[in-house]
Formats: structure tokens, sequence, C-alpha cells
């Protein structure tokens, strides 16, 4: 019952998934550069929502400045390879050791001086703010003005440096929402993934049946920053660019828990099926503004709103877990479990 | 007779617990003053009193929820008072709660794997284990439903099952039987009998359903107003005046 489709014969869900990744893995042989580089914007927010989600979803951890470990993340990979040339590859041990580290400094603040609930989602938000307000005034690596990278050279793929074209990023940001989407998958089934759940549920009951909560908040909130500075990795070596007051910026931090609630908190689906919904319709709305020749300012930020205002009022359990039902993908879902 | 402390600890090889001298305030409110008793290796003992006696907090101080400001708790010997509730469960204190806490997202079947990874190295084991007691709770029609669609004899059901699945040495069960019909009162009587008969498995519980302590306990310890206020086998201790009136009244008498 646990894995329903990891025993025996390839499940319904499986065959669907693998036809799902087949679809994506040729979709550049046939789309054009806009596709792709919307493509690409569904990947990075899948990949970060479903690290997000880990937090908040598996083990009911809020946190509302996630963009601090993008940031980091990017910054220090990016600092490395255009001060000393080092590849990105080796340049992520750093941002995940940092990202990782900072993580921890916020994790043991609060669960050591039991700061719970909003409290630790304020606590998140101010480190954001720290590094938002530290970065812009870093001169060695660019402050206020701005940190670039040498522009890509379109013609030749380097994976190495991690300069190329869309299309290679297409495929690394694939793999890494592939990636954490079964490291998620695997997790929940381990003991981690049970303890986490516990806590979320309650940790008064959690606590008497021998778990240590300060030990299983600080794993995943650890892990969460971790998985999440790889993205800033990949959007620092993606974008060429990197200032202070975007990328720690508050609205980056709302902006990628978007996915994950609107596709449905503490399932593995919703971070992915949110990014799709949101980034697809967004960029749809915006096609229609173009046609129609309107050009309002915050268009999609009100639009994010509507989509939010939607699902809670709704959906309040996001997209996803309706969804399956409908499609008969359920399986433990349909009892109004948490989602897998 | 109001809980002096045990003049001679000493002789207490056999006790699985201890409890000397432990007090609770709770801003002014003496919960638990000076509390102590034993709870004898393979026994099964009653904690009675009337609405508001503090057998809940005793239960919170044993379980590591609060710490005691006076007095020492015992597990095995060893001295727990001060521990995290994490770690007396890890030493072999299970502990069911009068509210029930169960994990509502989770599945009947899960929540009890959660307590039966305390004593396996591997998910799978767990779930085997966890199988097989919630099976023994008579939950297993109901083993894949959401914990938060339960009934509440259901979810005092998981309590214990989710309790015993940690493989504890000591049960602490915090009005397990409340709100159960008679023949499902004597059905977990039977349960808790049975798990005592056969495992050794010691129980302190703490219960208004005085059929079921009757049924169970051989010794039973009467706390009013925060103080041990009688201690005895259970026949004896409801003769006593003393306990008569604080459950009664004085003019009752």
């Amino acid at each position: 019952m646990r894995a329903p489709w990891l025993d025996g014969a390839p499940s319904r869900e499986i065959i669907l998934l693998c036809l799902l990744l087949a679809a994506l893995i040729l979709f550049p042989a046939l789309a054009n550069d806009y596709l792709i580089t919307v493509l690409i914007l569904i990947f990075y927010f899948a990949y970060v929502g479903q690290a997000w989600n880990l937090m908040m979803g598996f083990a009911g951890q809020l946190s509302l400045g996630h963009a601090l470990y993008v940031g980091l993340g990017a910054y220090a990979a990016a600092a490395l390879y255009v001060h000393f040339g080092i590849s990105p590859w080796l340049g992520l041990w750093a941002s995940v050791a940092v990202a990782a580290t900072t993580g921890a400094l916020i994790g043991f603040l609060a669960f050591r001086f039991g700061v719970a609930g909003v409290y630790f989602a304020i606590l998140t938000i101010a480190f954001a703010e720290f590094a938002r307000l530290a970065f812009d005034h870093w001169s060695w690596v660019g402050g206020s003005a701005g940190f670039f990278l040498p522009v890509a050279n379109y013609a030749k793929n380097d994976l190495i440096n991690l300069r190329g074209s869309p299309t290679m990023f297409y495929y690394v940001l694939l793999a890494m929402t592939v990636g954490a989407f079964l490291l998620c998958h695997a997790l929940l089934r381990s003991r981690a993934g049970y303890y986490w759940l516990a806590i979320r549920e309650s940790p008064e009951a959690a606590q008497a049946l021998g778990i240590n909560l300060f030990r299983y908040r600080m794993s995943v909130v650890v892990l969460s920053a971790a998985m999440t500075s790889l993205g800033g990795v990949v959007f620092a070596f993606y974008y060429n660019n990197l200032f202070p007051e975007q990328v720690f910026h508050i609205s980056r931090s709302i902006e990628l828990i978007l996915a994950p609630i609107i596709g449905g908190i503490g399932t593995l689906f919703g971070p992915i099926i949110g990014a799709f919904l949101l980034t697809a319709l967004a960029e749809g709305l915006d096609a229609i503004m173009r046609a129609v020749g309107l050009d309002v300012p915050g268009m999609k930020q009100i639009f994010y709103g509507v989509c939010l205002l939607v699902v809670v009022l709704f959906l309040p359990d996001g997209v996803w877990p309706p969804l399956a039902k409908l499609l008969r993908l359920d399986g433990r879902r349909a009892q109004g479990q948490p989602g897998y | 007779m109001a809980g002096a402390p045990r003049a001679n600890p000493g002789t207490s090889m056999a006790a699985l617990l201890e409890i000397a001298g432990i007090s609770k305030r709770f801003s002014g409110l003496k919960a638990v003053q000076n509390v102590s008793f034993e709870v004898p290796e393979g026994a099964i003992v009653g904690l009675i009193g009337p609405n508001g006696a503090g057998k809940t907090t005793c239960f919170n101080l044993i379980a590591g929820v609060y710490r005691p400001e006076a007095g020492e708790i015992r597990l095995a010997g060893r001295r727990i008072d001060g521990w995290r509730p994490d770690q007396i469960c890890r030493a072999g204190l299970g502990r069911t709660f009068q509210l029930v806490k169960p994990f509502a997202g989770l599945t009947v079947l899960e929540n009890v794997v959660v307590g039966a990874l305390k004593q396996c190295r591997s998910v799978r084991a767990a779930e085997a284990i966890a199988a097989q007691v919630v099976e023994q709770l008579g939950l297993k029609s109901k083993c894949h439903e959401p914990a938060g669609s339960l009934t509440l004899p259901d979810r005092k059901r998981l309590e214990v099952a989710r309790a015993l699945a940690t493989a504890p040495r000591i049960l602490l069960l915090d009005e397990v039987m409340a709100g159960l019909r008679p023949t499902e009162t004597d059905r977990m009587v039977g349960l808790f009998k049975d798990l005592n008969a056969r495992l050794g498995l010691t129980i302190l519980l703490i219960e208004h359903v005085m059929r079921a302590v009757m049924a169970l306990s051989r010794q039973v310890v009467v706390l009013h107003h925060g103080q041990v206020i009688a201690t005895g086998p259970p026949g004896e201790v409801t003769r006593d005046p003393a306990v008569l009136e604080c459950y009664l009244g004085e003019d009752a008498l």
C-alpha cells in the first residue's frame, strides 16, 4: 500500500509518467525558442517549489524567505566562476554549503529558542532581507549595481561551464526537476519522511513517539535550503546577471511558493502542476495582452493574486488532489490522505 | 498521608517507575504537590481522582512534557526527570493523550508506523509491526482511512496502537476508555490484561470508567487537589472515607 507504484508490474502512473517524460525530452526538437524559455521557467519553479514543499508541505515549517537560498546559491557559484574561473559543477558545492549553513543557522535559532509558526516565517523573511541589504553593499559581487557573468556564446554549448543555449538549460532543469521529484518520492517513504509528516500533523504526539523534533526539523530545513540553492546556481548562469534587489526580494520568495500552493501543498505533483498552470497561463495572458495592444504594468502579479484567490476559495488542497481523482491516479489521495 | 517522600526508596528494586515527591505549579495553582508512588514491573496501576486532581499533569511530568519543580522520577532505576519526551519514549515509556492527537492527515496504518519506527531499523519492518498492532486494536478495516475521519472511540484506540507500536516497557494510558460502550470497554480491558500477562507490559492508567479500573488494576493511587490521598487495592480504596469525600463531598457522608 505504501508504494503502490513500485510493486510488481508498471502501473498506470508509471506508464503515464514515462510518456510525459519522453514527450518533454523530445520537446525541444519540435518547439521554438520561445516555448523552450517558457518550459525553462516552468521547470525552475517546479524545482524550487519542490524544494520549498519539502519543508512546508512535508514537515509543516513555513518559509517565506526562500529567495535567500536561491540568491546565496546564485551568488556563490557565480562569484567563484567570475573571479576564479571555477566551473559551476564545482561551485555548486560552495552554493550548497553556504545555503545549508545559513539554513542551519536559521533553523538553530528558531528551533532552539522555540520560534514556531508565523514567527518562524518572519525569521525567514528577516534573513532574506539581511542578505538583500548585505549584498547591496558588497562590492566584490557588484553590490547594488549588479553582478554579471560573461554572456554565453549560443553557438556552442559548454556544459562544463554552463554556458550555452536555452536548450541546454532546458535539459539541465528538466533533469533537476525529475531528480527533485524522485528524491522527494524516496524521502517520503523513508523514516525521515514519516517523521516529517508526523511533526507536521502534531509535534507533541511525534515527540511522544520518540522523534527528536530538533533534529528532524533541522534536517528538513538544511535539505530544503541546499536543494533550493541549486536552483539559484542555474538561475545565475541562465540569466547572467544578479541584482540583490531582485534576487533576494520578498516578491521572489512569494513567487516561488505559488506553484506548490496552487498545485497542492504536501503533494509530489503539486509543485509541478502548479508551475505548469501558473507559468503557462501567465504567458498566455501576456500574449493576449500584447495582441490587443494593452500594456498594464503589474498584470502578472494581479493574475497571480487572482489564481491564489481562486485556489484558496475553491480548491483549498490545491489543483492536484482533485485532478488526480479525476484522472484516477489518486492511489492514496482517494481517501483524503496527504497526496503523493 | 499526603505524599510524604518515600522513606525507603531502596526497597524498590522491582519498581519499574518510581515517582518521588514531584511537584508542579501553574502560576500559583499547585497542580501536583509532592506526589510519590511506584509502579512495580509487570503491574497495572490505576491513577484516579476527581476532575482537576492533577492526574494528567502527573502524566505530563512523567512523560517529560513538563519538568517537575521538585522530586525525582526514575524509570528502571534511571532518573528521567528533565529529559525530553522523545528521550523518555526511547527509554521505554509509551503514552497516550487524553485529548487525542492523531496525525490527522495520515492513514491509521501510517500513524502506527510512525510509532513502530522507534523499534525498527527499516520502514518495511515497521510497516509489518504496525499492521499487527492495528489488527490487535481492531482497526484493521479502517487502516487505510485518514486518522482525521475516525470516531472518538477509534481515535482513542489509535492512540493506544501508536503507543504500543513503540514497544514500551511501561504504557501510560490517559482515559482511553472514555466514550467507549461497555462491550468495547470490556474488549479493551481484555486487550490490556492480555498484553500484561503475555508480554509483561507494565501499565499506569488514568481512568474514570470504574468498571475498567476495577477490572484491571491491582493497585490504585487516588489524587485530590494534586496530592495523593490514598493508595491500595481498588476494593479498599473505594471504601476509604477520604476518597468518598473527595468524590461525593463532605455532606454526602
